[in-house]
């Protein structure tokens, strides 16, 4: 009888999954907590939107999420386990960007779509690229191309630089000095520093920041390496005469913590989520309030188009299917808080933009001013280079 | 650099020094006597950080202090009173895996109890701002480091010396056999060096506040700091870590000063790699006085009973029918059981019958694996040819770094091994052309004709096995009794007529051969590597899978791989805070079976 | 000739002289005891002689060949055999495998990877343990054993190597009174059998002038004394230097 019951029970669980639509999802929720849990909050919020509204095609869309574990190696098993186990129709997430690459080599293996959220590699969707690996979020190169006109405005020759010593710093250095190079023939590069993530001494790498006399500094320092940072410049003068810019600065998740320390002037790209008065973030940001009573972070925001862009890839396939999907996601043309995106057919990045825009402290807060609106798709290679770059 | 950079660096290494060295003092005082490697030593400087930006809030920064270095400290008498005084007796480098369940623990708590975001904690009241020095701004409160340091320094070394505690404690330190035999009541000196010890990680955590905020990473990256000024300086020398925390520090401030910032990354392990070599015991540290009496007689490694034999043989034979009930995934989970099952069998072939204690083997796995990428992507080998000869990249380093690391013993002899796989790793990191730098290689699937999970499993199950029990019959061959003979008695060994070291070179190449088969396994059954495969976190999965296993014993390893591996996922995928499950679960254990799950399987002789 | 002959060997220690032209030689069969009181040059000799030490001056010759420079492992592999102050055994292993691996080392194939010890050599530790009395024990791990059974153990590993001298270092040493004359009675038996030179030091007179074919006695680290166990009791110079001493006790 038990038995019977059992397999009653089964049968009616697999006859409810068979109905929902699973998009599996993975991410190194324990390594960066701080960008990953509103990211997760957003997620779910976009899932019960989604549901609340009958899901897709009729039927309800189930996330499974997962933790990577923070190394390549097991995001892989875990990508399999969703494949395998749980039979996802598609892939999403990741931060880092060695696990980003690592996930989209299996998905071109496994042939299956991942919709790669956060990581902001160009390799991803350049020289690594393939075709089941989609990108949503503006990459390094997307975002200091951004910053680059402010910076060729400032007409400073003697530049610095500071960046956590991995991928991500390496190719915002690189892009950076390419860039600004060929905008302004004459610029210096002064100096260079960089120290691990999350182990920079600060104290050490400001001093030799001061020695070079730069004009101005480009980092790209993030989290707890930022603050040290910023404290320390603060504190020996670093900053007085020079003008900063600095990637992701203006992200909450990074700029919240410096509170009344938070540099005055630093150019950044960032989420000023309290002061954009379109009306698709207006909805986003009461939706996210109401839902988790907090407000929402730039996690949150790719969280949240991140389930989007997964919805109505397959509303416009019209079915699960890995060879439809792929066919829905190039040129997909969608909304999110951001405005309305494109995921590039040629190269399946999405248009996805970023502010940017300049710190200030006011009320013990760190906040974003002078702020403006970067659509990603002013900032893209064009195509003849991209496709050079993905050996197509 | 200008006479005032030079100075003002010269100032930033001190200031880093006195950080560094009231973290590391308290390690290393704990190590001399209770000989604990106490991994979550990180942990209580985390928490010391934790808890005075949180009471710097309500009592202000300056009893934020104090208060948040007490709490810390009482809290290492929990630990050490209901946790590591039940585990003393147990086999060496237990209490490391107790203390590194402890770290997981510790990191999740915090989470749960602050949050997810950085807390950036007030400056210090009365050193907020900068101090004109040589032309430059020097923080206040960077002077106050540089003085409080050598107090503290000055301060230890006066209750060392100056009271009968103290005296006790460096006796123990020395000798700690002939402490407990001039009737010290070993239980509260150890207890006492461990709330010392905390204290000490609790303030050096809490007047980091300042400087850094709270944050989740720390522990480790205070951790492995730690154990490298320890290990420079002398293992238990106050005088040494002092000495070692100022060398490194100032060495950091000059390379950022130079522009040489990269060499940051890995600059304290080459340093304590040089140290080694050229100093075995630390800069002060001395040669430990040797273990003497029948209580240090390591157990037996007793012969597999037929029986046992039997049931190996038909868990093989029960592995090879696995793909015919269940596909997928369970085929995945079970490649990386049997990946890591050599990985810690390799390990324990050079820490149990060898008695080599290895805090890098990720090292040897990590040049399987790249070799194996290398080989396969840029020599354009066909993939067979590239899985067959990447482990003879990892024999070849575990050669050219056994000979040094079979020079030393213990754990310094450990730490060399670690210095090494820090130095591959930061090669592996570094050096974009040929490994990919921090992205790693990806690309790196398996022929056609394997590509299949069940044939890549049927691959790995054959490989896996066939090297298990070589490196098993290895051990019950002469050679392997001849390295058992060399952790016994080196003098025994030595008269007889074996060549210890050359024995334990020997066995050291053959770990890190195998260590590389599965390294290599593991690039292709995953497509890509990058450098996390080398990293210290895969050097402790393997001690934690050796220690879980249990290290007298003889198929331990694969249960403690087994295990780890399986709980990892299991875990993972169903709660949250998993990391804490692991850690508990791992406490569990040890206080269960603290000899390791191979007794569980054997039995005891 | 000699087993052993030992000529002018001296040892200084930052200009302290431990040990001053010291000359003397065991033959086959002979068991030679080194005695003097503490401080007289006895372990310096014998760690000389072993190779833990290097000499300042003199020869030490096996059967005509120097041992001068060479090291412990290889001075064990030109035929000397050694037991300890404090017993050294394997004590993860049994008793057999002990004497089994000793076996081994000396066939120089204590590096094989592909054969088993569990067949290797085995009558021949069989024999050896017969020799030693611990036939009986041979399955018991060496960690549990009892010292003086350990010490047995020990001799018996020593002449798994067919040593042509033995060197034994307070081989009675932390043993009760009743068990040493056992033990040196059964070494003196296998070296007189085995045609083994022994050379050993010892506090205990009674197991000196009770075992020894021959004594010689140091002091200051020179050989003051040397012949039979009842001419040395008879020296004065020997009375005087041990007035007092260890040997008014014994």
């Amino acid at each position: 009888m038990k038995l019977l019951c059992l397999l009653a029970l089964l049968l009616v669980s697999t006859g409810v999954s068979a109905q929902t639509i699973k998009i599996g999802e993975l991410n190194s929720y324990k390594v960066f907590p701080a960008f990953l849990e509103p990211y997760k909050k957003g997620m779910e919020l976009a899932l019960e939107e989604i549901n609340r509204a009958g899901g897709v095609n009729g039927r309800k869309l189930e996330l499974v999420s997962r933790d990577d574990g923070g190394n390549p190696g097991d995001a892989v098993r875990v990508a399999e386990e969703l494949i395998t186990r749980e039979n996802v129709a598609l892939l999403t997430g990741t931060f880092a960007s060695n696990i980003g690459l690592a996930v989209s080599n299996l998905a071109a293996q496994r042939k299956i779509v991942f919709i790669a959220a956060e990581p902001l590699t160009d390799k991803m969707v350049w020289e690594n690229g393939n075709r089941y690996t989609f990108r949503l979020r503006a990459s390094t190169y997307m975002q200091t191309a951004m910053l680059i006109p402010e910076a060729v405005k400032l007409k400073k020759v003697r530049w610095a630089i500071v960046y956590p010593n991995y991928e991500y710093g390496q190719s915002a250095t690189a892009s950076f000095k390419k860039l600004l190079a060929k905008a302004q023939p004459g610029v210096q590069f002064v100096a260079e520093q960089a120290p691990p993530l999350g182990k920079i001494d600060a104290g050490a790498v400001v001093q030799a920041l001061i020695d070079a006399k730069p004009e101005a500094i480009f980092s790209s320092l993030f989290a707890a390496d930022l603050q040290k940072f910023v404290r320390e410049g603060n504190l020996r003068g670093l900053f007085k005469n020079t003008s900063v810019f600095n990637l992701l600065g203006g992200e909450p998740e990074y700029l919240d913590p410096l509170k009344d320390e938070t540099p005055e002037g630093w150019w950044v790209t960032g989420y000023p989520w309290s002061e954009i008065r379109t009306p698709a973030h207006q909805k986003f940001l009461d939706a996210y309030r109401k839902r988790w009573n907090d407000y929402p972070r730039l996690g949150s925001v790719v969280g949240y188009a991140a389930i989007y862009s997964a919805a109505n890839a397959i509303r416009k396939a019209g079915g699960t299917d890995t060879e439809k999907l792929i066919a829905a996601l190039k040129g997909l043309e969608m909304d999110t808080p951001f405005g309305p995106i494109v995921y590039r057919a040629h190269d399946h990045q999405s248009t996805m933009g970023a502010y940017v825009g300049q710190l200030s402290a006011r009320g013990g807060k760190g906040r974003m001013v002078n702020w403006r609106f970067a659509d990603g798709a002013n900032f893209l290679p064009p195509f003849e280079e991209v496709r050079i770059l993905r050996k197509e | 650099m200008s006479y005032s950079s030079i100075l003002i660096q010269f100032l930033n290494g001190l200031a880093s020094a006195s950080s560094l060295f009231l973290v590391a003092a308290g390690l290393s005082l704990i190590f001399g006597v209770t000989r604990i490697v106490n991994f979550a030593h990180g942990s209580l400087y985390m928490l010391g950080m934790y808890l005075a930006v949180w009471l710097a809030e309500r009592v202000g920064f300056w009893a934020a202090v104090p208060l948040a270095a007490a709490i810390v400290a009482l809290f290492g008498s929990v630990v050490e009173i209901s946790l590591l005084r039940r585990i003393y007796k147990a086999p060496e480098l237990l209490q490391l895996l107790a203390t590194f369940a402890l770290l997981l623990v510790i990191k999740d708590a915090a989470l749960w109890i602050w949050g997810p975001e950085d807390l950036l904690g007030p400056r210090a009241p009365g050193f907020t701002g900068a101090v004109g020095i040589a032309g430059g701004a020097f923080p206040q409160y960077e002077l106050l480091l540089i003085v409080l340091g050598p107090v503290v320094f000055v301060f230890l070394q006066l209750i060392l010396s100056k009271t009968r505690w103290g005296i006790l404690v460096r006796a123990a330190t020395q000798d700690r056999e002939m402490a407990s035999a001039l009737g010290v009541n070993q239980r509260w000196l150890f207890t006492g060096v461990f709330v010392l010890g905390a204290l000490l990680a609790g303030l050096g955590g809490a007047l980091q506040v300042p400087r850094e905020p709270a944050n989740l990473m720390v522990d480790l990256t205070v951790i492995s700091d730690a154990f490298v000024v320890v290990v420079v300086g002398g293992l238990g020398s106050i005088p040494g870590a002092f000495l070692a925390a100022l060398l490194i520090a100032e060495i950091k401030a000059f390379c950022i000063g130079l522009g040489f910032s990269e060499a940051t990354l890995v600059m304290e392990f080459m340093v304590m790699a040089a140290v080694l070599v050229l100093r075995p015991w630390g800069l002060l540290g001395r040669m430990p006085a040797e273990a003497r009496g029948a209580g240090t007689a390591q157990q037996p490694l007793a012969r597999p009973s037929p029986r046992l034999l039997r049931m190996l043989v038909a868990l093989v034979a029960a592995l090879a029918l696995v793909p015919l009930a269940s596909g997928g995934y369970t085929l995945v989970l079970l490649t990386d059981v049997l990946i890591f099952a050599l990985f810690a069998v390799s390990l324990h072939f050079i820490m149990g019958p060898a008695g080599l204690y290895s805090f890098g083997h990720a090292a040897y796995f990590g040049l399987g694996a790249y070799a194996a990428g290398i080989l396969f992507l840029q020599g354009k080998m066909p993939m067979e040819l590239a899985l067959a000869l990447a482990p003879l990249a990892a024999g070849f380093g575990a050669l050219v770094f056994g000979w040094f690391c079979v020079r030393l013993s213990g754990v310094y002899s450990a730490m060399l091994t670690l210095a090494f796989a820090q130095i591959v790793w930061s090669a592996a990191f570094q050096w974009d052309a040929l490994t990919g730098g921090s992205n790693g290689i990806v690309g790196i699937w398996p022929a056609p004709w394997l590509a299949s999970k069940t044939a890549y499993y049927f691959l790995t199950l054959l490989f896996c096995a066939l090297g298990i029990s070589f490196l098993w019959k290895a051990i019950y061959s002469p050679f392997g009794y001849a390295l058992r003979a060399g952790r016994d008695s080196p003098l025994r060994a030595d008269a007889i007529g074996i060549d210890v070291r050359a024995a334990q070179w020997a066995a050291f190449a053959i770990a890190g051969l195998a260590a590389g088969i599965s390294g290599a396994l593991y690039a292709f059954s995953k497509g890509s590597i990058s450098p996390e495969a080398m990293g210290i976190q895969r050097s402790v999965d393997g001690l934690v899978m050796v220690m879980l296993g249990g290290i007298q014993t003889l198929t331990g390893p694969v249960w403690g791989a087994a295990l780890y591996t399986w709980l990892q996922d299991a875990a993972a995928r169903n709660i949250d805070y998993w990391r804490a499950l692991v850690g508990i679960v791992i406490l569990a254990l040890v206080l269960a079976v603290p000899q390791g799950l191979g007794t569980l399987v054997q039995g005891r002789k | 000739m000699s087993v052993l002959a030992v000529n002018g060997l001296s040892k200084a220690f930052g200009g302290v002289r431990a040990v001053s032209g010291v000359s003397f030689a065991v033959d086959a069969g002979e068991l030679l005891a080194m005695i003097g009181p503490n401080g007289a040059g006895k372990s310096t000799c014998f760690n000389m002689i072993n190779g833990q030490l290097a000499p300042d001056s003199g020869s030490i010759e096996l059967e005509g060949k120097s041992l001068v420079g060479k090291a412990p492992r290889e001075i064990c592999r030109s035929g000397v055999g050694r037991t300890f102050q404090v017993t050294a055994t394997f004590g993860s292993m049994t008793v057999r495998e002990n004497v089994q691996l000793a076996l081994l080392s000396h066939a120089r194939a204590q590096g094989s990877l592909f054969s088993s010890m569990e067949e290797s050599f085995l009558d021949e530790a069989h024999k050896l343990l017969q020799q030693v009395g611990m036939r009986e024990q041979a399955d018991r791990q060496c960690a549990l054993l009892a010292y003086g059974d350990l010490k047995r153990v020990e001799l018996a590993v020593a002449l798994a190597s067919r040593p042509r001298l033995l060197l034994m270092d307070e081989p009675t040493a932390g043993m009760a009174p009743a068990e040493r004359g056992a033990l040196m009675q059964l070494a003196a038996g296998l070296a007189r059998g085995e045609k083994i030179a022994v050379l050993f030091t010892e506090h205990d007179m009674d197991v000196v002038f009770g075992h020894a074919d021959r004594v010689i006695v140091l002091a200051d680290g020179e050989l003051i004394a040397e012949g039979s166990p009842t001419e040395v009791r008879a020296n004065a110079q020997v009375r005087s230097v041990y007035l007092g001493g260890e040997y008014g006790d014994a």
